[in-house]
């Protein structure tokens, strides 16, 4: 233990901008997965009672998917036109502004889309609490709907942000298409789930 | 495309204004005090709690003056009914689990001080960090709210079991309009928690130093790290089940309630819900977030410790080591909750094997701060002391686990005061031990003032001696068979225990009574305390290169660069025994 | 202070094992066949872990007082071993500790939930309600009627929901609100909640199970005591679950008759 101390060589002292962090969406992403794959757990023990039966997935369900993977390539191509070697001309904002803004109309369609699914299953006679398979369809929908409506909220920011500073964080956008996508990912994974196992 | 994209991260100016400096602050400091606040707060409030239900167990038909005001149905007369003994037993648990044990040593210290030990200026989501503190706070009215409806609070235990939590107020006092408050309660602080979690894991992983490699940073700053990693996962399994059980309690649905249930004689209206389901979501949420609230505590120890021995402790690597394999077991054990649950009994032998290895980490850190402490160099403070009580304490609710683990043996201590016993050992003692550790020791640098050390010892050996009479005999309790839960005892047997209940409850109200003199302690200081240095312990970490208390970003103009781990006590040298992390001085044989 | 530390805790140490040691609080007497087997789980962890207890208290009492106050200039230094002699040790005493009561232990609890009861154990079934237990005995034709929730009437004294009128088999059922069973005979008991979480815990038998409602469990034990035994329910069910027991009667195989045939004719 009796290390000695030699008098320093003098270093410089480095400043510089702050650090964005990069890692913060993932982060976020995997809680939204855990929460899901609780409620995924929770069908799978649910599914061995006697009173499970069957939910078969309303057709709109396909076409809303459609469009949720549209606003997808929506976003992406925002994303391309803001990000990368592309020229990078001021002008250029208002095509991903045009992205931006389809991002958010087809995202909002795909909700009015689940929102008609409920209606279809409800001329049915099949509600929330009316058997175990209703109530994970409402469930599952209704929560990713919701997540869905807090992307849009985000998108509304960032249209903010482009059209009126015409700028926007790096990280920002990074996030924002990140969670865009997960979005659509988890929409596929509920449908397989609805599909195949409601 | 600079001018469309920027690379930095949003810096904040200093605040201006008092809502925006102190209420709604965006820094870190102010909302990591705001937590330790909250956490102030809710102790005491529980301790209260506690005091009452001790209180009525021996003295079951004493007036308590003032209670009748507060609650007019549950304690008329001040006599508190069986029903609101439970209701307060519900309280107390989910306060302290929740608002104290997550609070303060991991939001609380955590917020303040992990931007600080990694040479950041602040956490990576000021906004969504200051969001995440109101929203704890909104968690902590709406929970309170449920004292001061007329049906009252609820009476399922802070653990709130299926169907009794879930059928609603058929089911008992407190359990209509009490249980929703606290599932809505418990659904909005998981949602602070994981905005908390995800600025924690971000900071630590973007904005260190430079030279600050994952090495480098202190025992405590692992300890944040590898919780809010846990907490992340574990309050998003937790927020799922809250919305089960609040659906099946207000929108008919049956996740939790199986048919034919006759309870105060009306036939329930649900089928095919499976009770176990809420248990299996419930504790794969809550043995995480019991490693959640000791982990911080063993990295504040740790980080106390280290500074207080002058010397480093013999491997920090390999308490981190161990620590993060704690936590990779914590979501393999649950089960051991549900040992006589009905549940699958061979699966009971399998949950008892991670358990039982879970063990091996805990001992090695046991042994590590017992080995450090041979040839060490102990300073004797406030600080020092409750760290090195926390290892007491450690041991002693660690030991007891042991007997849990054993599914044979928990046929027979299950729901007994063993149990209690044993979580009331490491939650609520070794753990506020640590956040008394932690408080003697950074109070200084959050306020500029030292605290009083005459009254911290006073403190310290009041609380030391107080809690072992109060909880050690719980566990004698527990092996004769004593039942928990219970707001009186009638059963045949008890008659004979009563003295050592009676011991229990004078020294819980005296040790209850001694937490006044650190509260005294803390408030009088921050006015009237001697002021204090940049380093008054002469740490090696990055919270003692900057000024008691830290400039509004923390480190001034330029960030700082780190050269060492904070390990480096126990040298010679012109400036002491020690070398600070941004100390360019060479060391030989690091 | 560093010196009353230690002389603190030792005192500490020392007074929290001397109930321990001096068998001051335990379990009441084992009145079943498999209870000795537990008894003997309890006893061995309570030897390792009382002992690791003791030990570890008074190694942290030790190190405090010999390593606090020290001179001026005195040298820090690490003990022989450093942390690879901690780990090590760690590893060789909890791993032993483990194993042994991992896999030993197993014998206790695999006969507790690994055994089928014998087809010629006494079938009863125990219902858990707030805030009462009631027990049925099959009777003379063996089987138990029918369970029909939508028909219990507490004023009527029908707790089980039986429809004699409908239900054959459920005429000649006998519900009680005292388990009694004959000494060292095997009892099956079926468990069925009527309405929340309750479990059943007899002390001297050495036997817990939850209630679930939904879920059909069972335990089976044999007693080999005569004697009046209480069963209490350990799962929180409400505000009367403190007061919410039955006692379990241990009796001879004569007297075990007689009963029945007395609660028989009250029913």
């Amino acid at each position: 233990m009796s290390l000695t101390i030699h008098s320093p060589a003098v270093l410089p002292r480095l400043s510089g901008p702050p650090k964005g962090s990069e890692s913060g969406i993932w982060i976020a992403l995997f809680a939204i997965t855990m929460s899901f794959a609780a409620f995924t757990s929770a069908l799978f023990i649910r599914e061995a009672s006697t009173d499970w039966t069957h939910v078969a997935a309303p057709r709109v369900l396909f076409a809303s998917t459609a469009v949720l993977l549209l606003s997808s390539l929506m976003m992406e191509a925002s994303r391309r036109e803001l990000d990368g070697s592309r020229a990078p001309k001021i002008n250029e904002h208002g095509r991903s502004l045009a992205f931006v803004a389809a991002t958010v109309l087809l995202g909002l369609t795909f909700v009015a889309g689940q929102y008609l699914a409920w209606r279809s299953l409800a001329a049915q006679g099949l509600y929330l609490a009316t058997n175990p398979n209703s109530s994970f369809f409402y469930l599952l929908t209704g929560v990713h709907a919701l997540h869905v409506l807090g992307g849009i909220t985000a998108l509304l920011y960032l249209f903010i942000q482009l059209a009126v500073q015409k700028s926007v964080r790096r990280n920002l956008l990074r996030g924002v298409v990140v969670y865009w996508h997960f979005m659509a990912a988890l929409w596929l994974y509920l449908l397989v789930v609805i599909c195949v196992r409601l | 495309m600079e001018e469309a994209l920027k690379s930095q991260a949003h810096v904040h100016a200093p605040a201006e204004g008092f809502l925006w400096k102190y209420v709604f602050s965006l820094d870190h400091k102010v909302i990591g005090k705001q937590y330790y606040a909250l956490a102030l707060l809710s102790v005491f409030v529980g301790m209260v709690l506690s005091w009452l239900m001790r209180f009525h167990l021996v003295w079951p038909n004493a007036k308590i003056p003032g209670l009748a005001l507060i609650a007019k149905t549950g304690a008329p007369g001040g006599i508190i009914t069986p029903e609101y003994y439970l209701s307060l037993l519900t309280m107390h648990g989910t306060l302290m689990v929740f608002f104290v044990l997550t609070n303060a040593p991991f939001a609380g210290f955590g917020n303040y001080f992990l931007p600080i030990q990694i040479g950041a200026e602040d956490m990576a989501f000021p906004r969504f960090n200051m969001m995440s503190f109101w929203t704890t706070f909104v968690a902590f009215v709406v929970l309170i709210a449920a004292f001061f409806i007329p049906d009252g609070p609820p009476i399922s235990g802070w653990t709130a079991y299926a169907p009794l939590s879930a059928i609603g107020k058929d089911a008992g006092p407190g359990l209509g309009w009490g249980q929703n408050l606290w599932v809505i309660a418990i659904g909005i602080f998981c949602i602070g928690q994981l905005l908390g979690s995800l600025n924690f894991i971000a900071t630590t992983l973007d904005l260190r130093a430079k030279g600050m490699t994952l090495m480098r940073m202190p025992i405590s700053t692992w300890a944040w790290f590898i919780t809010s990693s846990i907490g992340l996962l574990a309050f998003a399994v937790l927020l799922p089940a809250c919305v089960l059980l609040l659906l099946d309690r207000m929108a008919g649905t049956s996740f939790f309630i199986p048919s034919g249930l006759v309870v105060s004689d009306r036939l329930q209206n649900h089928a095919g819900g499976s009770p176990l389901l809420w248990q299996h979501l419930f504790w794969f949420f809550g043995h995480p977030e019991v490693y959640i609230a000791i982990l911080p505590a063993v990295g504040i120890v740790s980080h106390v410790l280290t500074n207080s021995l002058r010397k480093p402790l013999l491997s920090a690597k390999v308490i981190i080591y161990s620590m993060m394999s704690i936590g990779f077991l914590s979501w393999m054990v649950w089960g051991h909750h549900m040992f006589v649950s009905g549940m699958n009994p061979f699966s009971s032998l399998l949950f008892s094997f991670p358990t039982l290895t879970i063990t091996i980490p805990a001992t090695i850190i046991t042994l590590i701060w017992l080995g450090s402490l041979y040839g060490a160099n102990i300073q004797i403070n406030s600080a020092s002391f409750f760290a090195l009580g926390f290892i007491s304490m450690f041991v002693s609710g660690g030991v007891s686990g042991f007997f849990l683990a054993q599914p044979s043996i928990d046929i027979y201590l299950h729901a007994t005061y063993f149990v209690v016993g044993h979580f009331h050992m490491v939650m609520g003692v070794a753990a506020i031990f640590a956040i008394f550790s932690g408080t003697y020791f950074w109070f200084p640098k959050m306020t500029g003032r030292m605290m009083n050390e005459t009254l911290g010892m006073l403190h310290f050996w009041i609380t030391f001696v107080g809690t072992y009479c109060i909880f050690m005999p719980f566990h004698y309790l527990g092996l004769v068979g004593n039942v928990r839960r219970y707001a009186s005892f009638v059963d045949d047997f008890m008659p004979a225990l009563m003295p050592l209940h009676k011991f229990i409850t004078i020294a819980a109200l005296t040790t209850g009574a001694a937490q006044f003199i650190f509260l005294f302690n803390l408030i009088h200081s921050r006015f009237r305390g001697k002021p204090a240095s940049a380093n008054p312990w002469k740490g090696t970490s990055l919270e003692w290169s900057v000024p008691s208390p830290p400039p509004w970003n923390n480190f001034g103009r330029e960030r700082p660069v780190v050269y060492h781990d904070p390990y480096q006590y126990g040298l010679k040298g012109s400036t002491g025994d020690f070398v600070m992390q941004t100390s360019p001085e060479q060391i030989l044989n690091e | 202070m560093g010196k009353l530390f230690g002389v603190i805790l030792t005192i500490i140490a020392l007074a929290s094992a001397y109930p321990i040691v001096t068998h001051m609080y335990v379990q009441p007497v084992d009145i079943s066949t498999h209870g000795h087997a537990i008894d003997e789980q309890l006893a061995d962890t309570m030897a390792e872990a009382g002992l690791s207890f003791v030990l570890a208290q008074l190694l942290l009492a030790f190190c405090v007082w010999k390593f606090s106050n020290r001179k001026e200039g005195a040298k820090v230094f690490h003990v022989w071993g450093g942390a690879k002699l901690m780990v090590v040790g760690a590893f060789i005493l909890v791993g032993t500790e483990v194993l042994a009561l991992g896999v030993f232990g197993q014998k206790a609890w695999a006969a507790v939930y690994f055994t089928s009861p014998k087809p010629d154990a006494l079938q009863v079934q125990a219902q858990a309600g707030q805030f009462a237990f009631y027990f049925r005995y099959p009777g003379p034709d063996g089987k138990f009627g029918p369970l029909h929730p939508d028909k219990i009437d507490e004023g009527n004294q029908n707790y089980f929901g039986l429809d004699p009128a409908n239900d054959v088999e459920a005429r000649d059922d006998i519900v009680t609100a005292e388990l009694a069973i004959p000494v060292n005979r095997e009892i099956h008991l079926l468990m069925h909640a009527k309405d929340v979480g309750h479990s059943f815990y007899v002390r001297e038998l050495r036997i817990q199970q939850d209630f679930v409602p939904g879920l059909d469990l069972s335990l089976h034990f044999t007693a080999t005591q005569a004697g009046h035994f209480e069963i209490l329910c350990t799962q929180l069910c409400g505000l009367g679950h403190y007061n919410m027991k039955a006692y379990l009667s241990v009796l001879s195989q004569e007297d075990f008759e007689k009963w029945m045939k007395q609660k028989a004719s009250e029913q």
